[in-house]
């Protein structure tokens, strides 16, 4: 079989429509839909004395107001997504507060009206006593447990776990040189352009339940709502159309308006729909918050690491029901490119006041990169030697693979880096980034990292022949522009012998697909691929099976190339797979030219009935494939900045990212996904952040001053790539979505460091910032 | 007001954007919104030709002027604006949300200047938010642009 | 964010726009809207009446006056951008006027708004506090003109009466040499300071209640500036003689 389409630079079979503004977002969905609005908590933490919503129910145009009070599930509490062991004191929020609310933005009321601006008219008339706590904002408040977020949670800790390597104790002891340090990383807020949307309609005749939701997992709103709603199932369709960004929080569910939202949709007979604006959009939805490390590193005068012992606090916001999924994945990507002999790594998952927090592009591992990249760089100030001649004397080997790293993953396996070459990155990156450039207040930044990909439990696809010849393929899991429509065409026009344009590709429709997990964990392409490969062979065996009936041949020597079904060597003895796809049908009522042809052909007879045992009729398949493991990426992201020494301002002078997925199906989506993933790390590090008061309140929730960088603010990238395959999977592909974002903390930390002399261990950073640090003033980081 | 080249009646509630009323009125959904407040660029649409916010105005105050969406820009059937067709050779768009406001910006900053610089680039999209793209697609779909454009 | 329900008008006259604004309780004037719409759709400005003065025909004009360029209230700062007027006679007013945001609000956004705004980060009303200009106030009642000293009064407030529509802001000859450098987070953003020169006179902005004149040789004597998110007091202070030495470092 060739390849023709792997590895190829395909444009996006998606754009015509988006770019004609024919896409088909969740808000573009009206239908007669009522709109609605959720009345939120001001307060980080307040007891709830009463609330009374009869003005707002008086409102003309308002058709529901409801409170938990008025809820079959009010009093039930949202699920834990993933629940641990160590997740001794997991607490989770209910639809509506009734009783205390724990963060600013939690939902308290919800109001059904014609339109958005008259439910917004009522929500101010909704009428809440509350009666303010004191409020626990940071983890390093949440420690010191003055104030409790759940009475019943002792100490703020919803979860500790604690893994060790080897014996830390005893290797710090005895080692040479050792340094304590101390890291604090604040992340922010992902910010897709499009905020997140929901309509549901409930039609009685069909008793069916449609749900259009800008998620990043249908299948699990689905099935969410199947058991809330006592439904079966196969009455409920959750499609995710069109989705503006996902970038992690749009994988959070449920949220309160996943729930409420077609639960009105039943009650009123009206389909109904919430669109969150971008105000809301900042406390309602999760984000992803800070953790502070303490570390202690044992190092010989090489500045090889002999021990290395972290113990961290996580800000995991007011409930936590993504369970311990973020320190987890801190934990575990630690010691990252690196060999650790002895590591002790131990969290604790802290409450406070603020938003919940769940996976943000990189979901855990910028922090475990800073940690370790900071420290490997303190080791090299410490010892006078050159920070990359540290990397290299640190690095796991090519002929070390698998390397078994001794912490546990994020799915429950053990962590082990499957394949890779990371002293060749770092080499790479080293060349591309070519000599500093002249002139003052110069530095080079630098981070290696590895990324965990292509997490189970599974994906599942669908694939089939029309008679047509055009093909149909399907996904559980949704796009939020991965260009999953072309990506999954190639895989399957490969597999098929047909043109890309002639796959198309439906993602994130239950309807179409109602078996998968989501998009998330850039885990994509490893399990939405591999399952469309699978799915895809499937049908290439059966139409060799078919089609060797008919041209007298055996399957072995039949090949698909060119929308034919020929024998390989003798391409003129050959069937067009539209025809095979009618012959696959033994019924054969058929339309069209195709089937015209067909006729022409008589099968051979065999013996039995038409279907054999285990066969199905239809040129059609559906295939599965569930990862055994994570498959590793890595990359080395290396820039040279320059500070301006009297405004602080930032100017990245050269960015270079060499970066490892093994083979790509399509070098441009790798890329851009790349380009993206970097932009959002250069604004998470030195444009963005997510200001909280003292009280809980967010500061700073628009984009005039949550600073989002524009196009000036984002240089232009040296982009190259090196391919190790995973062993692990058909394809031998590994994940990238996440990639650009994980390193870019720590370089553009030490670049900072070095062209302005001074030690950086927070992030994020600012002009503001490195003016205060220049000052040596010690800022109050958090007003 | 004229939108797309058809005439169609204000709303009657003076509050309504004319985001909202382009989108929820006309049935226009390619004109997207982000913020509300003028910063995302999502929104931009042309007014008498040149590129504005339509969140920022009041859907009355489009009364005897000539808007135009993203969907005027190539009608059904007829190929893509040369804009248009740069972005897909670029891959300047991915989700697809920013992508209208961009298209229209970049076709009010080719009218403003047929052959930018990159300077003049940068300047001209800087008042765009992209989350996906990093932006520098974004830049060569516009440089391309340009290219079709003075062809 | 949905704006919040109000009466709508829409005079076609300057005279019915200011009858309109002596009569009505609470009425806000919408010019460009690049200010306005946002607070209207975060709800932060709840006017009972908005007037909008968009519909009144031959008010934009940008015209030479006693030696220096007159901009009417619906003079899109675009058009002042563009102007080759404005190029030729103030050119400090266009360098000005392209730090403003982005090229797509300045297409709606008005000159005169952002003066009336009295934002005190933006950049029009310290150029027109160091060129020494005036803007004209029309009401029912009368007509005058408010040299710019005068105008600023405080956080987002002007001198204007509640009656009074700014109609029109006089910007004298920019002299030689002339510059305005700010600092900002991204591009296009308020200033986190910002200084203009206009000859020997400095006027600092983002660094006060509202833009004021400064000493060039003391640029931050008397300034106490506020702290936000993204600038402390000090660093304002900073920021100023940074950017006063590069303005005069010509």
């Amino acid at each position: 079989m060739t390849t023709r389409w792997f590895g190829a630079r395909v444009q996006r079979v998606e754009d015509d429509r988006l770019l004609r503004g024919h896409g088909r977002f969740t808000d573009d969905i009206d239908d007669g839909a009522l709109e609605s609005y959720l009345v939120r908590s001001p307060y980080a933490h307040a007891r709830i004395r009463s609330i009374d919503v009869s003005a707002a129910r008086a409102v003309a145009g308002v058709v529901a107001v409801y409170t938990a009070a008025d809820l079959p599930f009010g009093a039930t509490d949202l699920p834990i997504l993933i629940p641990h062991p160590n997740l001794t004191h997991g607490r989770t929020q209910r639809c509506l507060a009734s009783e205390v609310v724990r963060y600013a933005g939690e939902a308290v009321a919800f109001v059904v009206a014609e339109s958005r601006a008259i439910a917004e008219d009522a929500a101010e008339l909704v009428d809440v006593d509350y009666e303010p706590l004191p409020a626990v904002i940071t983890p390093e408040v949440a420690a010191r447990a003055e104030h409790l977020v759940h009475d019943d949670v002792p100490g703020n800790v919803a979860a500790e776990l604690t893994q060790e390597v080897g014996d830390v104790q005893q290797a710090l002891a005895a080692a040479p040189h050792r340094r304590r340090l101390r890291f604090r990383y604040e992340r922010g807020a992902a910010c897709p352009l499009e905020a997140r949307a929901i309509w549901a309609r409930w039609s009685e005749p069909e008793r069916k339940l449609t749900v259009y939701d800008s998620t990043q997992s249908p299948t699990s709103i689905r099935g969410g709502l199947a058991v809330l709603f006592g439904l079966p199932e196969s009455s409920v369709d959750v499609i995710a159309p069109d989705v503006g960004g996902g970038f992690g929080p749009k994988i959070m569910l449920f949220y309160s308006d996943e729930l409420l939202v077609p639960y009105a949709a039943m009650q009123l007979g009206r389909p109904v729909k919430w669109t969150e604006d971008r105000q809301e959009h900042f406390t309602a939805v999760n984000q992803e918050r800070g953790q502070v490390h303490e570390v202690e590193v044992g190092f010989d005068g090489e500045g090889k690491v002999l021990a290395l012992s972290d113990d961290f606090i996580h800000d995991g916001g007011a409930y936590t029901p993504y369970g311990l999924i973020l320190p987890i994945i801190s934990a575990g990507q630690l010691p990252g490119p690196y060999r650790v002999p002895n590591l002790r790594v131990r969290f604790r998952d802290m409450y406070t006041n603020a938003t919940p927090t769940s996976p943000y592009r990189g979901a855990g591992r910028p922090h475990a990169c800073f940690v370790m990249e900071r420290t490997l760089d303190a080791i090299a100030e410490e010892l006078g030697l050159d920070r990359v001649e540290v990397r290299r004397r640190n690095l796991i080997q090519p002929d070390e693979f698998p390397y078994a790293v001794g912490l546990v993953w994020q799915d429950g396996n053990m962590v082990v880096y499957d394949s890779g070459d990371y002293p060749a990155l770092l080499e790479k990156a080293l060349e591309t980034l070519g000599p500093r450039p002249s002139g003052d207040h110069v530095g080079m930044g630098l981070g290696i990292y590895v990324e965990g990909t292509g997490l189970g439990p599974y994906e599942g696809a669908h694939v089939q022949v029309l008679v047509s010849g055009k093909v149909v393929a399907a996904t559980g899991i949704p796009n939020q522009g991965q260009a999953h429509a072309t990506v999954w065409a190639q895989v399957v026009a490969d597999e098929l012998g047909v043109d890309v344009a002639d796959v198309q590709v439906t993602s994130g429709d239950t309807r179409r697909m109602p078996w998968g997990v989501g998009t998330f964990a850039s885990r994509g392409a490893v399990t939405a691929g591999n399952a469309m490969a699978v799915a895809a062979r499937m049908v290439a065996e059966k139409a060799r099976q078919v089609a060797a009936d008919h041209l007298e041949a055996d399957p072995a020597d039949l090949e698909l190339a060119g929308g034919q079904v020929r024998v390989k060597g003798s391409p003129q003895r050959s069937m067009p797979l539209a025809v095979v796809a009618v012959l696959a049908n033994p019924m054969r009522y058929a339309f069209g030219g195709g089937t015209e042809a067909a006729t022409q052909f008589t099968p051979k007879s065999r013996p039995g009935p038409p279907l054999r045992e285990g066969e199905r009729p239809g040129l059609e398949a559906t295939g599965y494939y569930s990862p055994p493991g994570s498959t590793w990426a890595a990359g080395c992201h290396a820039a040279w900045v320059r500070i301006d020494p009297k405004t602080f301002r930032l100017e990245i002078l050269k960015y270079v990212v060499v970066h490892d997925c093994g083979p790509m199906i399509n070098p441009m989506v790798v890329e851009g996904q790349i380009e993206g993933g970097v932009a959002q790390g250069i604004g998470g590090a030195f444009y963005e952040r997510l200001a909280y008061d003292s009280d809980g309140q967010l500061r700073n929730a628009s984009f005039m001053e949550f600073l989002m960088p524009y196009a000036t603010e984002i240089p232009p990238l040296v982009i190259e790539h090196i391919e190790t395959p995973s062993p692990l999977n058909p394809l031998g592909i590994k994940g990238v979505g996440e990639a650009g974002v994980i390193p870019v903390g720590a370089v553009i930390a030490s670049g900072i460091e070095e062209a302005l002399g001074v030690p950086i261990t927070e992030m994020p950073l600012s002009p503001l910032k490195l003016f205060e640090l220049t000052r040596e003033v010690s800022p109050d980081r958090r007003g | 007001m004229r939108v797309n080249g058809v005439e169609h009646a204000p709303p009657a509630d003076p509050r309504r954007l004319l985001s909202d009323h382009l989108r929820h009125d006309l049935g226009l959904t390619g004109t997207h919104v982000g913020c509300e407040h003028g910063v995302c660029g999502c929104c931009t649409v042309l007014l008498d030709a040149v590129p504005v916010r339509s969140c920022l105005m009041l859907a009355v105050q489009a009364e005897g002027h000539e808007v135009t969406t993203i969907e005027g820009l190539a009608p059904d059937g007829e190929p893509l604006h040369p804009v248009q067709q740069a972005f897909h050779e670029a891959h300047g768009l991915q989700c697809g949300f920013c992508t209208p406001g961009f298209v229209m910006s970049v076709v009010g900053l080719l009218a403003q200047h047929p052959d930018p610089t990159p300077e003049q680039i940068d300047e001209g999209i800087a008042g765009n938010l992209c989350r996906c793209t990093g932006y520098a697609s974004i830049r060569r779909a516009v440089a391309r642009a340009a290219e079709l454009s003075n062809k | 964010m949905k704006p919040p329900p109000f009466e709508y008008h829409a005079p076609t006259t300057v005279d019915d726009a200011c009858s309109l604004l002596g009569s009505l309780e609470d009425a806000k004037v919408l010019a460009g809207g690049q200010s306005l719409m946002p607070l209207l759709n975060f709800r932060l400005a709840r006017p009972a009446h908005i007037v909008d003065i968009n519909r009144i025909s031959g008010f934009d004009r940008i015209y030479e006056r006693d030696g220096g360029v007159a901009v009417q209230a619906l003079a899109r700062q675009a058009a002042v951008e563009d102007s080759e007027l404005v190029a030729r006679v103030c050119p400090l007013l266009r360098d000005a006027v392209r730090l403003v945001a982005h090229r797509v609000i300045r297409n709606r956004g008005t000159v005169c708004g952002s003066i009336a705004h009295a934002d005190p980060a933006s950049e029009l009303p310290a150029v027109l506090l160091a060129l020494g200009g005036s803007v004209v106030a029309r009401s029912a009642r009368a007509e005058r003109t408010i040299p710019a000293d005068e105008l600023f009064a405080g956080v987002f407030e002007t001198a204007l009466a509640a009656d009074e529509l700014l109609v029109e802001a006089w910007f004298p000859r920019s002299p030689s040499p002339s510059a305005i450098h700010e600092e900002s987070r991204r591009h296009g953003d308020f200033a986190l300071a910002g200084v203009v020169r206009a000859g020997e006179r400095l006027a600092l902005f983002g660094v006060a209640p509202t833009a004021v004149l400064a000493d060039p040789s003391d640029p931050t004597q008397g300034i106490q500036p506020s702290g936000d998110l993204e600038a402390s007091p000090e660093f304002r202070l900073h920021l100023v003689r940074a950017l006063t030495a590069r303005a005069f470092a010509a």
